[in-house]
């Protein structure tokens, strides 16, 4: 760690508690990053599916989705591009809910998200289950947007938000860990914003 | 007020970077409050200094500082190279789309290419509002940019966005794209891409927000 800046004061001196290291509140904003042209999918060829070490593997189309328990996530989100945004909302299905059918075999203890578009992302199977992680197509009451992510996103609010993957199409419980996009690309492999695992090393 | 400054930075043992990368400038204050924001490379690895070339926003905390207060022989806290995914191999032919100040890691590619001695691998598009505004003009018109400006007309080009008809010529088979600029820029930029044929898997997108 580096000692001061010279001149640098730093102008947020009331620091909110909800904020983690190293981020800013972008407010009303809600940027968009992705690394790759934004798809259009229609719901009506969208689905899900639950693969890999599981019992039985299960695709869910858009109706059958919206046919699970709805479940809710009211809070903040954090981005690894320094911003993090307050009280949001999204609704859709635990992620609970489709391992509960797909039955996670004992090897199972990673995930790995993959995107309509090709991105993957991957997870420790802990970081996505007991309440923590969500398929959303609702953001504040209304579809989520194309650009965020829209019909269906991953939510994993807790992590870095490149780990929320836009355009979830399955999730691929593996026994060994397997780096995703960014994670190939010299990001941090688990993205905790309170420890500021930005990039590989942190 | 300067509307953008060039940091020039001598990083002691520094990895070369690739062509796209950027780098962490990160601030601390007496107290321990820290601020740190991304920063596009501007310079091609030869070069013996990175280049990182910051926009000032006006509210920005970080910007106004690097743009205001730092002064040359200063120290800052800089971490880079980083990105692994919107990089030029200098090997493979590409085609450049930038937007506004997103043309800085399209600039490092074209200084790439000209220490390399391959400028025949690279097409560039950009999209100013005016060409004062453009960050490195000379430097892009010489390279041979296309440059669209959509305040005023630029030569014989009317004012306006670019368009299908300004990418459709610098357009080869087997090109990478790389898109960079504004959300909204980057958005259109893709989609237009996508639209004329070109694989999505062969667009790299780069897209920021204004943050500070």
């Amino acid at each position: 760690m580096a000692g001061p800046t010279r001149g640098f004061l730093g102008r947020r001196r009331e620091r909110d508690p909800r904020l983690p290291p190293g981020q800013y509140d972008a407010g009303r904003d809600w940027p968009v990053l992705t690394a790759e042209p934004t798809p259009r999918i229609s719901p009506g060829t969208w689905s899900i599916t639950v693969d890999g070490r599981v019992e039985s593997p299960t695709t869910w189309t858009w109706d059958e989705a919206h046919r699970l328990p709805r479940s809710e996530y009211r809070g903040d989100i954090h981005c690894v591009t320094t911003w993090s945004k307050f009280d949001t909302w999204f609704a859709g299905v635990s992620v609970d809910t489709l391992l509960e059918a797909a039955r996670p075999t004992p090897e199972a203890h990673f995930v790995v998200a993959t995107s309509k578009t090709g991105y993957t992302t991957n997870l420790p199977l802990a970081d996505v289950t007991g309440g923590k992680a969500w398929v959303v197509w609702e953001y504040d009451g209304g579809p989520l947007p194309v650009e965020h992510g829209g019909p269906v996103r991953l939510l994993v609010p807790h992590l870095y938000f490149w780990k929320s993957a836009k355009w979830v199409t399955r999730l691929t419980l593996l026994q060994r860990d397997q780096p995703g996009f960014w994670e190939q690309n010299g990001y941090h492999d688990r993205g905790d914003p309170w420890r500021e695992q930005r990039y590989q090393g942190d | 007020m300067p509307r953008a400054v060039e940091l020039r930075l001598d990083v002691a043992d520094r990895v070369q970077h690739l062509a796209g990368q950027h780098y962490v400038v990160r601030l601390t204050a007496e107290d321990g409050y820290t601020a740190q924001r991304s920063y596009s490379v501007a310079s091609a690895p030869g070069n013996p200094l990175v280049e990182l070339f910051v926009e000032r926003l006006d509210d920005g905390e970080v910007s106004t500082f690097l743009a205001d207060v730092v002064e040359p022989g200063d120290r800052l806290e800089v971490r880079g190279p980083i990105g692994g995914w919107f990089v030029w191999d200098g090997e493979r032919p590409a085609l450049l789309v930038g937007g506004g100040t997103g043309v800085v890691p399209l600039v490092a590619m074209l200084r790439t290419a000209r220490e390399l001695g391959r400028g025949d691998l690279l097409r560039a598009a950009v999209s100013t509002r005016t060409l004062a505004e453009l960050p490195y003009a000379d430097e892009l018109l010489e390279a041979g940019a296309l440059v669209g400006t959509t305040r005023e007309p630029h030569g014989v080009r009317p004012a306006g966005r670019l368009t299908a008809a300004d990418l459709v010529p610098l357009w080869e088979p087997g090109q990478t794209a790389y898109v960079c600029g504004s959300a909204g820029f980057a958005e259109a930029a893709s989609q237009l891409l996508v639209e004329l044929g070109i694989p999505a898997t062969d667009v790299r997108v780069e897209r920021f927000g204004a943050s500070g």
